[in-house]
């Protein structure tokens, strides 16, 4: 494994030692006991039970107001019980004294704020040379060591209460890593800043200068109007048919039941889907940036909740170009992305194609997306296996990029980078085999699978031998993880 | 490097209708799958049998051989199944290919394995038998080997590990 510990700084293999002489840390008295879990291959974060923090490294704590992220847990839970059972909170209301109230208040605030202080106070992070420590937990301790150099990508997300406050969460993305390996909250300044300083360790940056790096200048590629985020919304199919279904279908159940409570459990869903796939993707995809710095790409999107992810070069391990059918006639294309470990998966909401295609081609150099009339189209008598739709599936495989497009109202085109392509697989069923074609998927790293569908049988057999070939030997020109080292 | 044909002395080879440079699986396998197919539908037959015979008049035992040809077309099935799966070590990667009606061929670099994974279960132990899993970052890879003689699985095992080593490659 590599990242040897440089600087005095002990690395994770201290916590295969016994006991650490000497190295408890300044916080917490409480005995530190190594974990001895054995290092994982393939990147993962580390975990071991109550590892020992080395003299000298310096553990922060998060950001002062985290206590009052979980505050509203108890009021919510009384506001639940009201609303599901409102008579018999009436009647015990009128039967409780001011005095039980008020003792009963206080009993939950008091409960709440201390659980939630025990838990801020027993969180600490530390930025080591290769990784970054989060240790947390008071019965059950926990302790996150993530590897830099396997970094996919930082998201620093502010939602609507903690722009308010002026605080922001982060996250990093490695595979494997999960919900509760995120940083809420820290401080606004102190969260770019921090993000800077992962950024630069990660890039290769001597670990002394790492943190007066600071942050890397942005250029914009990329910023999507509202108004063409609008249009482009109404355009799109999903909720018009939620929309439609949610007027149409409580009506004929009304017609047919008269009874108000199934119109209602029935409507109410369809609304919400409707609203989601209209309003709250607008909310969310306002103010839609893309911008290119040294340290990757920049998305920064959100009206509400602000969200902002860097993805450093080389982390993209597919590209999805979607038409829908309305689209086609303004010439807008939305693009899609997949980075492992990373749950965002949209890069442009919507652009036009030319905009688009030059943002793929930053994102990833020395790609051009094919054309769709360059996209091979599977022989005629594949029709036999798969009707009408057949005519849009197609692959075009250039030096960069392995595209493979399907749909034919909904087009969409995805490609796959050669040095991405994890393995090849060819399958074929008993009719393909006996039209002659066969099915040939390359897995990605992020799991997705991109399939070229309905190929020519011996196409599909030499396809499957030079895209192993090509996946190996393109690897060698990629970047390396460290992006400025 | 040479390709394939490592895998000679062991004489793990199948029998014939694997191509040069393939390695098919050992016959244990089959055996252990036939046994297993006998081992659940001959005692259906019998106990089908002897129940319509004592209730349903002997006339309704005939239906008792229903199993059997279950059994029949099983043991046809599963030796073209057997004679289907087979690998081969290439210079930079390894082939399987498997399926009958449905085929699948997996190509993977030594370059991208993340984990190579022998197992055997205490069946597969009786029958002298281990697979072997290889995983790449993707999970839909799925590159298994079903059943090698042990020997066979390791040297597999420590070989892939070696070249997926010298070739390694993240992300």
């Amino acid at each position: 494994m590599s990242g040897a510990p440089t600087g005095g700084v002990r690395g994770p293999e201290g916590a295969e030692g016994a006991l650490e002489p000497g190295g408890a840390p300044e916080s917490s008295g409480a005995p530190e006991r190594a974990g001895g879990a054995p290092e994982r291959a393939g990147g993962a974060p580390e975990r071991a039970e109550g590892a020992p923090a080395p003299g000298g490294l310096r553990e922060r704590r998060l950001h002062p107001v985290t206590p009052l992220r979980r505050a509203w847990a108890p009021v919510a839970i009384l506001v639940g019980w009201a609303f599901h059972d409102p008579d018999g909170t009436q009647r015990r209301l009128s039967e409780l004294t001011a005095l039980t109230l008020a003792v009963g208040a206080a009993a939950v605030i008091v409960g709440g704020a201390l659980y939630g202080f025990l838990s801020w106070w027993f969180t600490h992070f530390a930025v080591t040379d290769t990784e970054l420590r989060i240790r947390t937990g008071l019965l059950f301790r926990r302790t996150a060591h993530i590897r830099l150099d396997r970094l996919q990508a930082v998201d620093v997300t502010q939602p609507l209460a903690a722009r308010i406050v002026g605080v922001s969460k982060l996250k990093l993305d490695v595979v494997g890593t999960e919900k509760k390996d995120e940083l809420a909250y820290l401080g606004e300044k102190d969260a770019a800043a921090l993000r800077a300083e992962l950024l630069a360790r990660a890039a290769g940056f001597a670990p002394e200068t790492a943190r007066d790096v600071g942050e890397a200048p942005v250029r914009n590629l990329l910023h999507v109007q509202p108004r063409m985020l609008a249009v482009s919304l109404l355009l799109t199919g999903a909720p018009w048919v939620l929309l439609v279904a949610a007027l149409v279908v409580p009506t004929v159940l009304w017609l047919i039941t008269h009874n108000a409570w199934t119109v209602i459990a029935t409507a109410l869903p369809m609304l919400g889907g409707a609203f989601a796939s209209s309003v709250g993707r607008f909310v969310a995809e306002y103010d839609w940036r893309v911008g290119e710095s040294p340290d990757g790409l920049r998305i920064d999107h959100g009206l509400l909740d602000k969200a902002h992810e860097t993805v450093p070069p080389g982390r993209v391990q597919t590209v999805r170009i979607v038409e829908p059918l309305l689209w086609r006639r303004p010439g807008w294309v939305r693009v899609e992305l997949d980075v492992a470990g990373s749950s965002n998966s949209v890069l442009v909401p919507v652009a036009p194609r030319a905009v688009a295609e030059s943002v793929i081609s930053q994102i990833l150099p020395g790609v051009r997306v094919p054309a769709a009339s360059e996209l091979s189209r599977p022989p005629s008598r594949a029709a036999w296996c798969v009707p009408v739709w057949w005519h849009g599936y197609g692959l075009a495989v250039t030096d960069a990029v392995f595209a493979a497009g399907h749909g034919l109202l909904r087009r969409r085109l995805s490609l796959v980078p050669h040095a991405k392509v994890q393995s090849v697989r060819v399958r074929q069923g008993p009719w393909e085999r006996f039209k002659g074609v066969a099915d040939v998927h390359v897995d990605t790293g992020a799991n997705k699978t991109v399939a070229a569908r309905l190929r020519p049988a011996s196409e599909a057999s030499r396809l499957l031998l030079a895209q192993a070939e090509r996946s190996r030997t393109g690897r060698r020109e990629a970047r390396p993880d460290r992006w400025m080292a | 490097m040479e390709t394939g044909t490592a895998a000679g002395p062991e004489g793990s080879t199948g029998e014939s209708g694997v191509p040069s440079g393939w390695t098919g699986l050992p016959r244990g396998v089959l055996t252990m799958r036939r046994m297993l197919l006998l081992v659940w539908l001959v005692p259906a037959a019998v106990a089908l049998g002897v129940l319509l015979g004592l209730f349903a008049g002997p006339a309704w035992a005939v239906f008792a051989a229903l199993p059997l040809a279950l059994a029949a077309w099983g043991w046809v099935l599963l030796g073209r199944n057997w004679r289907s799966w087979r690998y081969r070590e290439r210079a930079d990667d390894l082939l399987i290919s498997r399926g009958v009606l449905w085929r699948e061929e997996t190509v993977v670099p030594y370059g991208r394995m993340q984990l190579v994974e022998v197992t055997s279960g205490p069946l597969e132990r009786y029958f002298g038998l281990a697979g072997v899993q290889l995983h790449t970052a993707a999970a839909a890879t799925d590159a298994r080997i079903p059943g090698l003689v042990p020997s066979e699985a390791e040297r597999l095992r420590d070989r892939l590990t070696e070249l997926g080593e010298a070739r390694s490659a993240g992300l």
